[in-house]
């Protein structure tokens, strides 16, 4: 008998957050992610924390500044279109170069939108979404048992690079349950915060945290001190999962939940003899270019498939990776609906011409 | 064993989500994969609601149910919705209380069991679903009795647990109903 428990994507972020050692959670309910908060109320008052529920996104957001800026574990959490509200936030926060993570469970959008799983929220998520040259480290799990390792694993990272990480899912992984099984112990990184905002103890001088910058040439140092931070993650951090990428014919490429249903399709198209491999990224930035480019040069590879809840986002790195090396194809659903297996074998069927 | 995929759908307030959540605890009980995927959106008591509950051997791919095996359903507009999705051979579960409807392919199983009837004469309408799920486990084989036993237990808060005995024997009724098609 394994210690395997059955939970919600929801409460399993919030799970994970505490046994990463987070002490500190700001919300604002929005659907479909607001038992991380529920969960949290609880949660919080056995491991004497806070979980506060701020009065907006805005506010919410600026208490993570505040908390990261103390050097606390800190984690926010919401939906579309509350994160939209805590853009200004982020680039704070990224100014400051402070650790900190923020989860999306994505719905459809844009505007107010719909409260179903989308994947809308890409450019978003990895190509600024608030003001300045910055970065977030972007997470994608597509199970819980993965979304429970990558949000501990957020942490590890945003302490490490004194960065934002964001949790990039969607409301059908917040909204299932699947078997998670718990670590007996974190891997919690322990870095040392000498730069954070605790009082002098002793020291001569008094931390300063800021993202204002007057002089041009101090901001340009400091906008080259953090593309040389995002180098360095782009370097050492990517992930990306490849299955049955040896000599394929087509590649499917997704991130998260449209992942899983790719699986299927693969042995679907398996039983007509159609060679399937996909690509998987797991971190959407840094993003992993190289990988698409190496499978990309195999002789046997056809065509690229990508296919993503939104109109065509993650398709335009996977083209700039690919760089016209193999024709790059999109398959996209919105508004929550998700790509049936049947859609998506048809659509390959296609590319390699077994048509009739 | 084969993977088997399960829709159960109905009304809001009919116990649809537990019910999946009751067969996901069996299965994870019984050391299988799981998953658990639920309708969500604007939902409220009467509304509409489904679930989709995968159990395999291997690791999911997809939580999201295009052809099911089994397809449990307590009203008619679910019968209608769903009744295309279930695959040749595949197991049709109603609660003929409720649903009026007779589903018109020939190349599935179809158990019609007045379900909310019987629960009613038990005393209890939450049993509706058990005599559905009894019936499932007797004919899909997709989990033991024993487990969904453990299941109730695991997944029903503690108030609740007298009545779990109960739901057992109601559980069995469930299994003794016979194919109509």
């Amino acid at each position: 008998m394994s210690n395997r428990v059955l939970m919600k994507g929801n409460e399993v972020i919030a799970e994970a957050a505490v046994r990463a050692g987070c002490r500190h959670y700001f919300g604002y309910p929005i659907t479909p992610q607001t038992e991380v908060m529920h969960y949290m109320a609880t949660r919080m008052a056995e491991v004497n924390g806070t979980m506060l529920q701020a009065e907006s996104e805005v506010a919410a957001i600026n208490m993570v500044y505040g908390a990261a800026a103390a050097g606390a574990r800190v984690m926010t959490t919401s939906s579309s279109p509350g994160i939209s509200l805590k853009q200004e936030g982020i680039s704070y926060i990224a100014g400051a170069e402070l650790p900190a993570v923020v989860v999306n469970v994505v719905r459809s959008g844009p505007g107010l939108g719909g409260i179903l799983p989308a994947q809308g929220d890409y450019f978003q998520a990895t190509k600024g979404g608030g003001h300045g040259d910055y970065r977030n480290i972007v997470l994608a799990p597509a199970s819980i048992q993965e979304l429970y390792e990558l949000t501990v694993e957020a942490f590890n990272l945003s302490d490490r690079y004194r960065m934002l990480t964001m949790i990039l899912g969607d409301g059908a992984l917040g909204q299932m349950m699947e078997p998670v099984e718990f670590r007996d112990v974190e891997p919690i990184e322990n870095v040392a915060k000498p730069w954070a905002l605790t009082g002098r103890k002793g020291r001569s001088e008094h931390n300063t945290v800021t993202s204002i910058y007057i002089e041009a040439d101090v901001m340009e140092a400091f906008n080259n001190k953090l593309q040389a931070k995002y180098a360095k993650v782009t370097e050492n951090e990517i992930r990306v999962e490849c299955v049955d990428c040896e000599e394929p014919e087509i590649i499917l490429t997704a991130f998260g939940l449209v992942s899983r249903i790719c699986r299927n399709v693969m042995q679907l198209a398996a039983k007509e003899g159609i060679k399937v491999g996909l690509i998987r990224p797991i971190t959407l930035w840094p993003f992993p270019s190289q990988t698409y480019a190496e499978i990309a040069a195999k002789p046997s590879v056809k065509a690229f498939l990508d296919l993503e809840l939104n109109c065509g986002q993650m398709v335009e790195d996977v083209r700039l990776a690919v760089n016209g090396a193999k024709p790059v194809h999109f398959h996209g659903r919105t508004g929550g609906n998700l790509p049936t297996q049947h859609e998506i074998l048809e659509h390959i069927r296609t590319l390699a011409g077994r048509n009739a | 064993m084969q993977d088997v995929s399960i829709v159960i759908a109905g009304f809001g307030g009919q116990g649809i989500l537990s019910a999946g959540k009751f067969i996901a605890t069996a299965a994870l009980l019984e050391g299988r994969e799981v998953s658990w995927f639920p309708s969500y959106g604007p939902e409220m008591r009467g509304g509409t609601a489904n679930c989709s509950v995968v159990i395999s051997d291997l690791p999911i791919g997809s939580p999201v149910i295009n052809d099911a095996d089994v397809l449990i359903v307590m009203n008619g507009p679910s019968l209608d919705r769903f009744i295309s999705h279930v695959k040749p051979g595949g197991l049709v579960i109603v609660d003929s209380s409720l649903v009026l409807n007779i589903p018109d392919r020939k190349d599935i199983s179809l158990y019609r069991i007045p379900a909310s009837t019987l629960a009613v004469e038990a005393g209890n309408i939450t049993f509706a679903i058990i005599y559905l799920l009894g019936c499932l486990a007797k004919q899909s084989g997709c989990i033991q009795r024993e487990s969904f036993e453990a299941a109730l237990t695991d997944a029903l808060p503690t108030r609740h647990h007298h009545l779990i005995p109960k739901e057992m024997a109601v559980f069995d009724i469930g299994g003794t109903f016979l194919n109509e098609n």
